[in-house]
C-alpha cells in the first residue's frame, strides 16, 4: 500500500496522575475507513484528538499525510510549532464532535463557508457554490439560511460534517458523532458516513455503532485502559475477537 | 376565542365543535385597578402640588446653561464608556492570560480601582500636581520631556480620567465575564477548522460574548451617565453642578433637582432603546424566532 495518510507511533498522555494513552501506535491508510471501539475511559476520544493535536500527546510522533503533528523535526530535537502553523496543520484534517459545536450565531452556510475563506483564503464565490453543494449533499439544500438551533441534532451533525469537508482535508475525524443523537436521527448521519466511506474518504471514527462498523470499515481496533487491545478486519475483530477483553465488551454491546 | 374539533372517536358521540372558554382572573383586574388608582393619585400630585412649581421647571429645562452642562454631561459620559471599554478589553485579556505576570497585574489593578470609592479617586487625580509638580515621557535614565502637571491635568482632564480609570476596572470584569461565557466546545471547534487565531476571536468568540456583555455593558452605561453628577467636586460645570449653581442664586430647589431628573431618565431611556436594538441583533441564532419589538407589536395591534 501507499504510504499512510495517519501514522501514530508510541504515543502516551496523562492527564495529572491519569495515564490516558499508554504506548498507542496506529497506522491508517488513504480511502480507508479505520473505526474505533472501546469502553469509556479507555482514551479513544484523546487518541484521536491527538490527532489534529487538540490534545498535546507526552511521548511520541503523529504523523498526518507524512507530517510531523505539532513539531517539526531537526535532528534529535522536536521544536513545538507557532499556534498558527498548528492551526494550517489542522484546516487538513477535518474533525466532527460529539455535540456538533456548530456556530449558533451564524448560519449552517455560513458555518460551512467560514473556515475555507479565513483559513485557506478560498475565493467567496468558489466556497459559496461548493458549500451549498456539499449542503445539498448531506441533504440539507432547503436548510441553508437556518440557525443551528432551528435544526434538529441529526441535521446538525450533518451540517457540522458539511462543514468538515468543506476544507477538502486528507482525513476526517469523528469523535462518537451519534452518541448525542436521538435513535431516530441516528440513521441519517450513519447515511452520510456510509456515502463518505464508499466515495473513498479517509476516515477514523470513534463510534459505540457496531453495524457501521461492521458494514463500513477496513479496520476494527478495540482499545482498553489506553492500549490497542486488538485490531483487524471487522469480520475478524468484531465475530472472531482473539481478546477476553474484546469478547466481553463485545457481548455486552451486541445483543 | 378558538374553536376546537375534537378528533372523531370509534364511539357512537356525533362529530361536535367544542368552544374554549379563557380561565377568569378576577385578582389580575383587582390589582390592575389599584395600581391605576395610585397612579391617578400621584399624577394629581404632581399636577396640583404648588412645590413642584412646573413654570420654573419649563423655565430652566432648555435653558441655554442647562443644556450646554448637558453636553458637557454627555462629552464626560462618551469619552468616559469609550476609554473605559478600551481600557477594559486589554485588562480581560490579561487576566484571561496565562502569563501569571499579566494576569496578576491586571488582578490587582481591578482590586485597587473597583475598590477606592470614585469620588475618593477623583479629588486624588486632581490633586495630582500637590503629589507631582511635574510629569515627563521619556526613557528611563536617557533624555524625556517634562510638563507641568497642573497644565497636563485640567479639571475636565482629571474627571475624565477618573471615570475612565473605574468604568476600565468594571468594563474588563464584564468582558471577562462574557468571553468566559462562550462554550469551550466553540474555542474547540473552531480550532479544529484552522480558523487563524484573531478571527477566532473577532468572528466566532465575540459575537457570542456579547449575549452576557451588553445587558452588564448597558448597566455599567447608565451607571457611569449618573456617575458624572460626582465630578461637580471637581467645579466642572456638568448638569447637577449647573442646577445647583442655579439653585444656589434662586432657591428654587425642587424645580430644578427635576430638570437634572428629567434629562437623566430621557438619556436613560435612549439609551435603553439603544441597549434593546443592540441585544436583538446580536440575539441571532440564539433564540429560534425573535420576539417581535414593541413597535413592531403596536403596527400589528392597530392593523387588526
Amino acid at each position: 500500500m501507499s504510504t499512510p495518510v495517519v501514522e501514530v507511533t508510541g504515543v502516551h498522555k496523562s492527564f495529572g496522575a491519569l495515564h490516558v494513552l499508554r504506548g498507542v501506535d496506529l497506522v491508517a491508510h488513504a480511502g480507508t475507513v479505520t473505526v474505533i471501539l472501546g469502553p469509556s475511559g479507555s482514551g479513544k476520544s484523546t487518541l484521536l484528538r491527538s490527532l489534529n493535536h487538540l490534545e498535546k500527546v507526552d511521548r511520541g510522533l503523529v504523523r498526518v499525510g507524512g507530517d510531523l503533528i505539532g513539531y517539526r523535526q531537526a535532528g534529535n530535537k522536536l521544536h513545538e510549532l507557532s499556534e498558527r502553523q498548528i492551526l494550517k496543520q489542522r484546516a487538513g484534517i477535518g474533525f466532527v464532535f460529539q455535540n456538533f459545536n456548530l456556530f449558533p450565531h451564524l448560519t449552517a452556510l455560513e458555518n460551512v463557508t467560514e473556515a475555507p475563506i479565513s483559513a485557506q483564503r478560498k475565493s467567496k464565490a468558489q466556497v459559496y457554490e461548493r458549500a451549498r453543494e456539499l449542503l445539498d449533499r448531506v441533504g440539507l439544500s432547503d436548510k441553508a439560511d437556518a440557525y443551528p438551533r432551528q435544526l434538529s441534532g441529526g441535521q446538525q451533525q450533518r451540517v457540522a460534517i458539511a462543514r468538515a469537508l468543506a476544507l477538502e482535508p486528507q482525513l476526517i475525524l469523528f469523535d462518537e458523532p451519534t452518541s448525542a443523537l436521538d435513535p431516530e436521527l441516528v440513521g441519517e448521519v450513519l447515511d452520510v458516513l456510509r456515502d463518505l466511506a464508499a466515495a473513498g474518504t479517509t476516515m477514523i471514527v470513534v463510534t459505540h455503532e457496531i453495524g457501521f462498523a461492521r458494514e463500513a470499515a477496513d479496520n476494527v481496533i478495540f482499545m482498553d485502559e489506553g492500549q490497542i487491545v486488538e485490531q483487524g478486519p471487522p469480520a475478524q475483530v468484531l465475530d472472531n475477537p482473539q481478546h477476553d477483553r474484546t469478547r466481553a465488551f463485545l457481548s455486552k454491546v451486541l445483543i | 376565542m378558538s374553536v376546537l374539533s375534537p378528533p372523531r372517536s370509534a364511539t357512537a358521540d356525533p362529530p361536535e365543535e367544542l368552544v374554549v372558554v379563557p380561565a377568569r382572573h378576577p385578582w389580575r383586574w383587582a390589582g390592575t385597578a389599584l395600581v391605576l388608582v395610585l397612579l391617578a393619585q400621584f399624577v394629581h400630585g404632581l399636577a396640583t402640588n404648588p412645590g413642584w412649581d412646573w413654570n420654573t421647571f419649563f423655565g430652566y429645562f432648555l435653558e441655554k446653561s442647562v443644556v450646554e452642562a448637558l453636553g458637557t454631561t454627555l462629552q464626560l459620559t462618551v469619552a468616559g464608556a469609550i476609554l473605559g471599554f478600551l481600557g477594559g478589553i486589554p485588562l480581560a485579556a490579561m487576566r484571561l492570560s496565562k502569563n501569571p505576570v499579566l494576569s496578576t497585574v491586571s488582578w490587582a489593578y481591578i482590586w485597587v480601582f473597583r475598590s477606592v470609592p470614585l469620588i475618593v479617586q477623583l479629588l486624588f487625580w486632581a490633586n495630582l500636581g500637590y503629589l507631582y509638580d511635574r510629569l515627563q515621557v521619556g526613557v528611563p535614565f536617557g533624555p524625556g520631556w517634562s510638563f507641568a502637571t497642573a497644565d497636563l491635568v485640567s479639571p475636565f482632564g482629571a474627571a475624565l480620567l477618573g471615570l475612565a480609570l473605574h468604568e476600565a476596572a468594571f468594563a474588563g470584569e464584564i468582558i471577562r465575564a462574557g468571553l468566559l461565557s462562550v462554550d469551550q466546545g466553540q474555542h474547540e471547534a473552531a480550532a479544529a477548522l484552522g480558523i487563524p487565531r484573531h478571527r477566532q476571536f473577532f468572528k466566532i468568540v465575540v459575537p457570542q460574548a456579547m449575549r452576557a456583555i451588553l445587558p452588564n455593558a448597558a448597566n455599567l452605561l447608565v451607571n457611569l451617565l449618573k456617575s458624572t453628577s460626582i465630578v461637580y467636586v471637581l467645579a466642572i460645570g456638568e448638569l447637577f453642578y449647573q442646577v445647583q449653581v442655579i439653585y444656589g442664586r434662586s432657591g428654587r430647589v425642587v424645580p430644578l433637582l427635576m430638570v437634572a431628573t428629567v434629562w437623566y431618565v430621557i438619556l436613560t431611556a435612549a439609551l435603553s432603546i439603544l441597549q434593546y436594538y443592540t441585544e436583538r441583533y446580536f440575539a441571532r441564532g440564539a433564540v429560534r424566532t425573535l420576539p417581535p419589538t414593541p413597535f413592531q407589536k403596536l403596527k400589528a395591534v392597530l392593523r387588526k
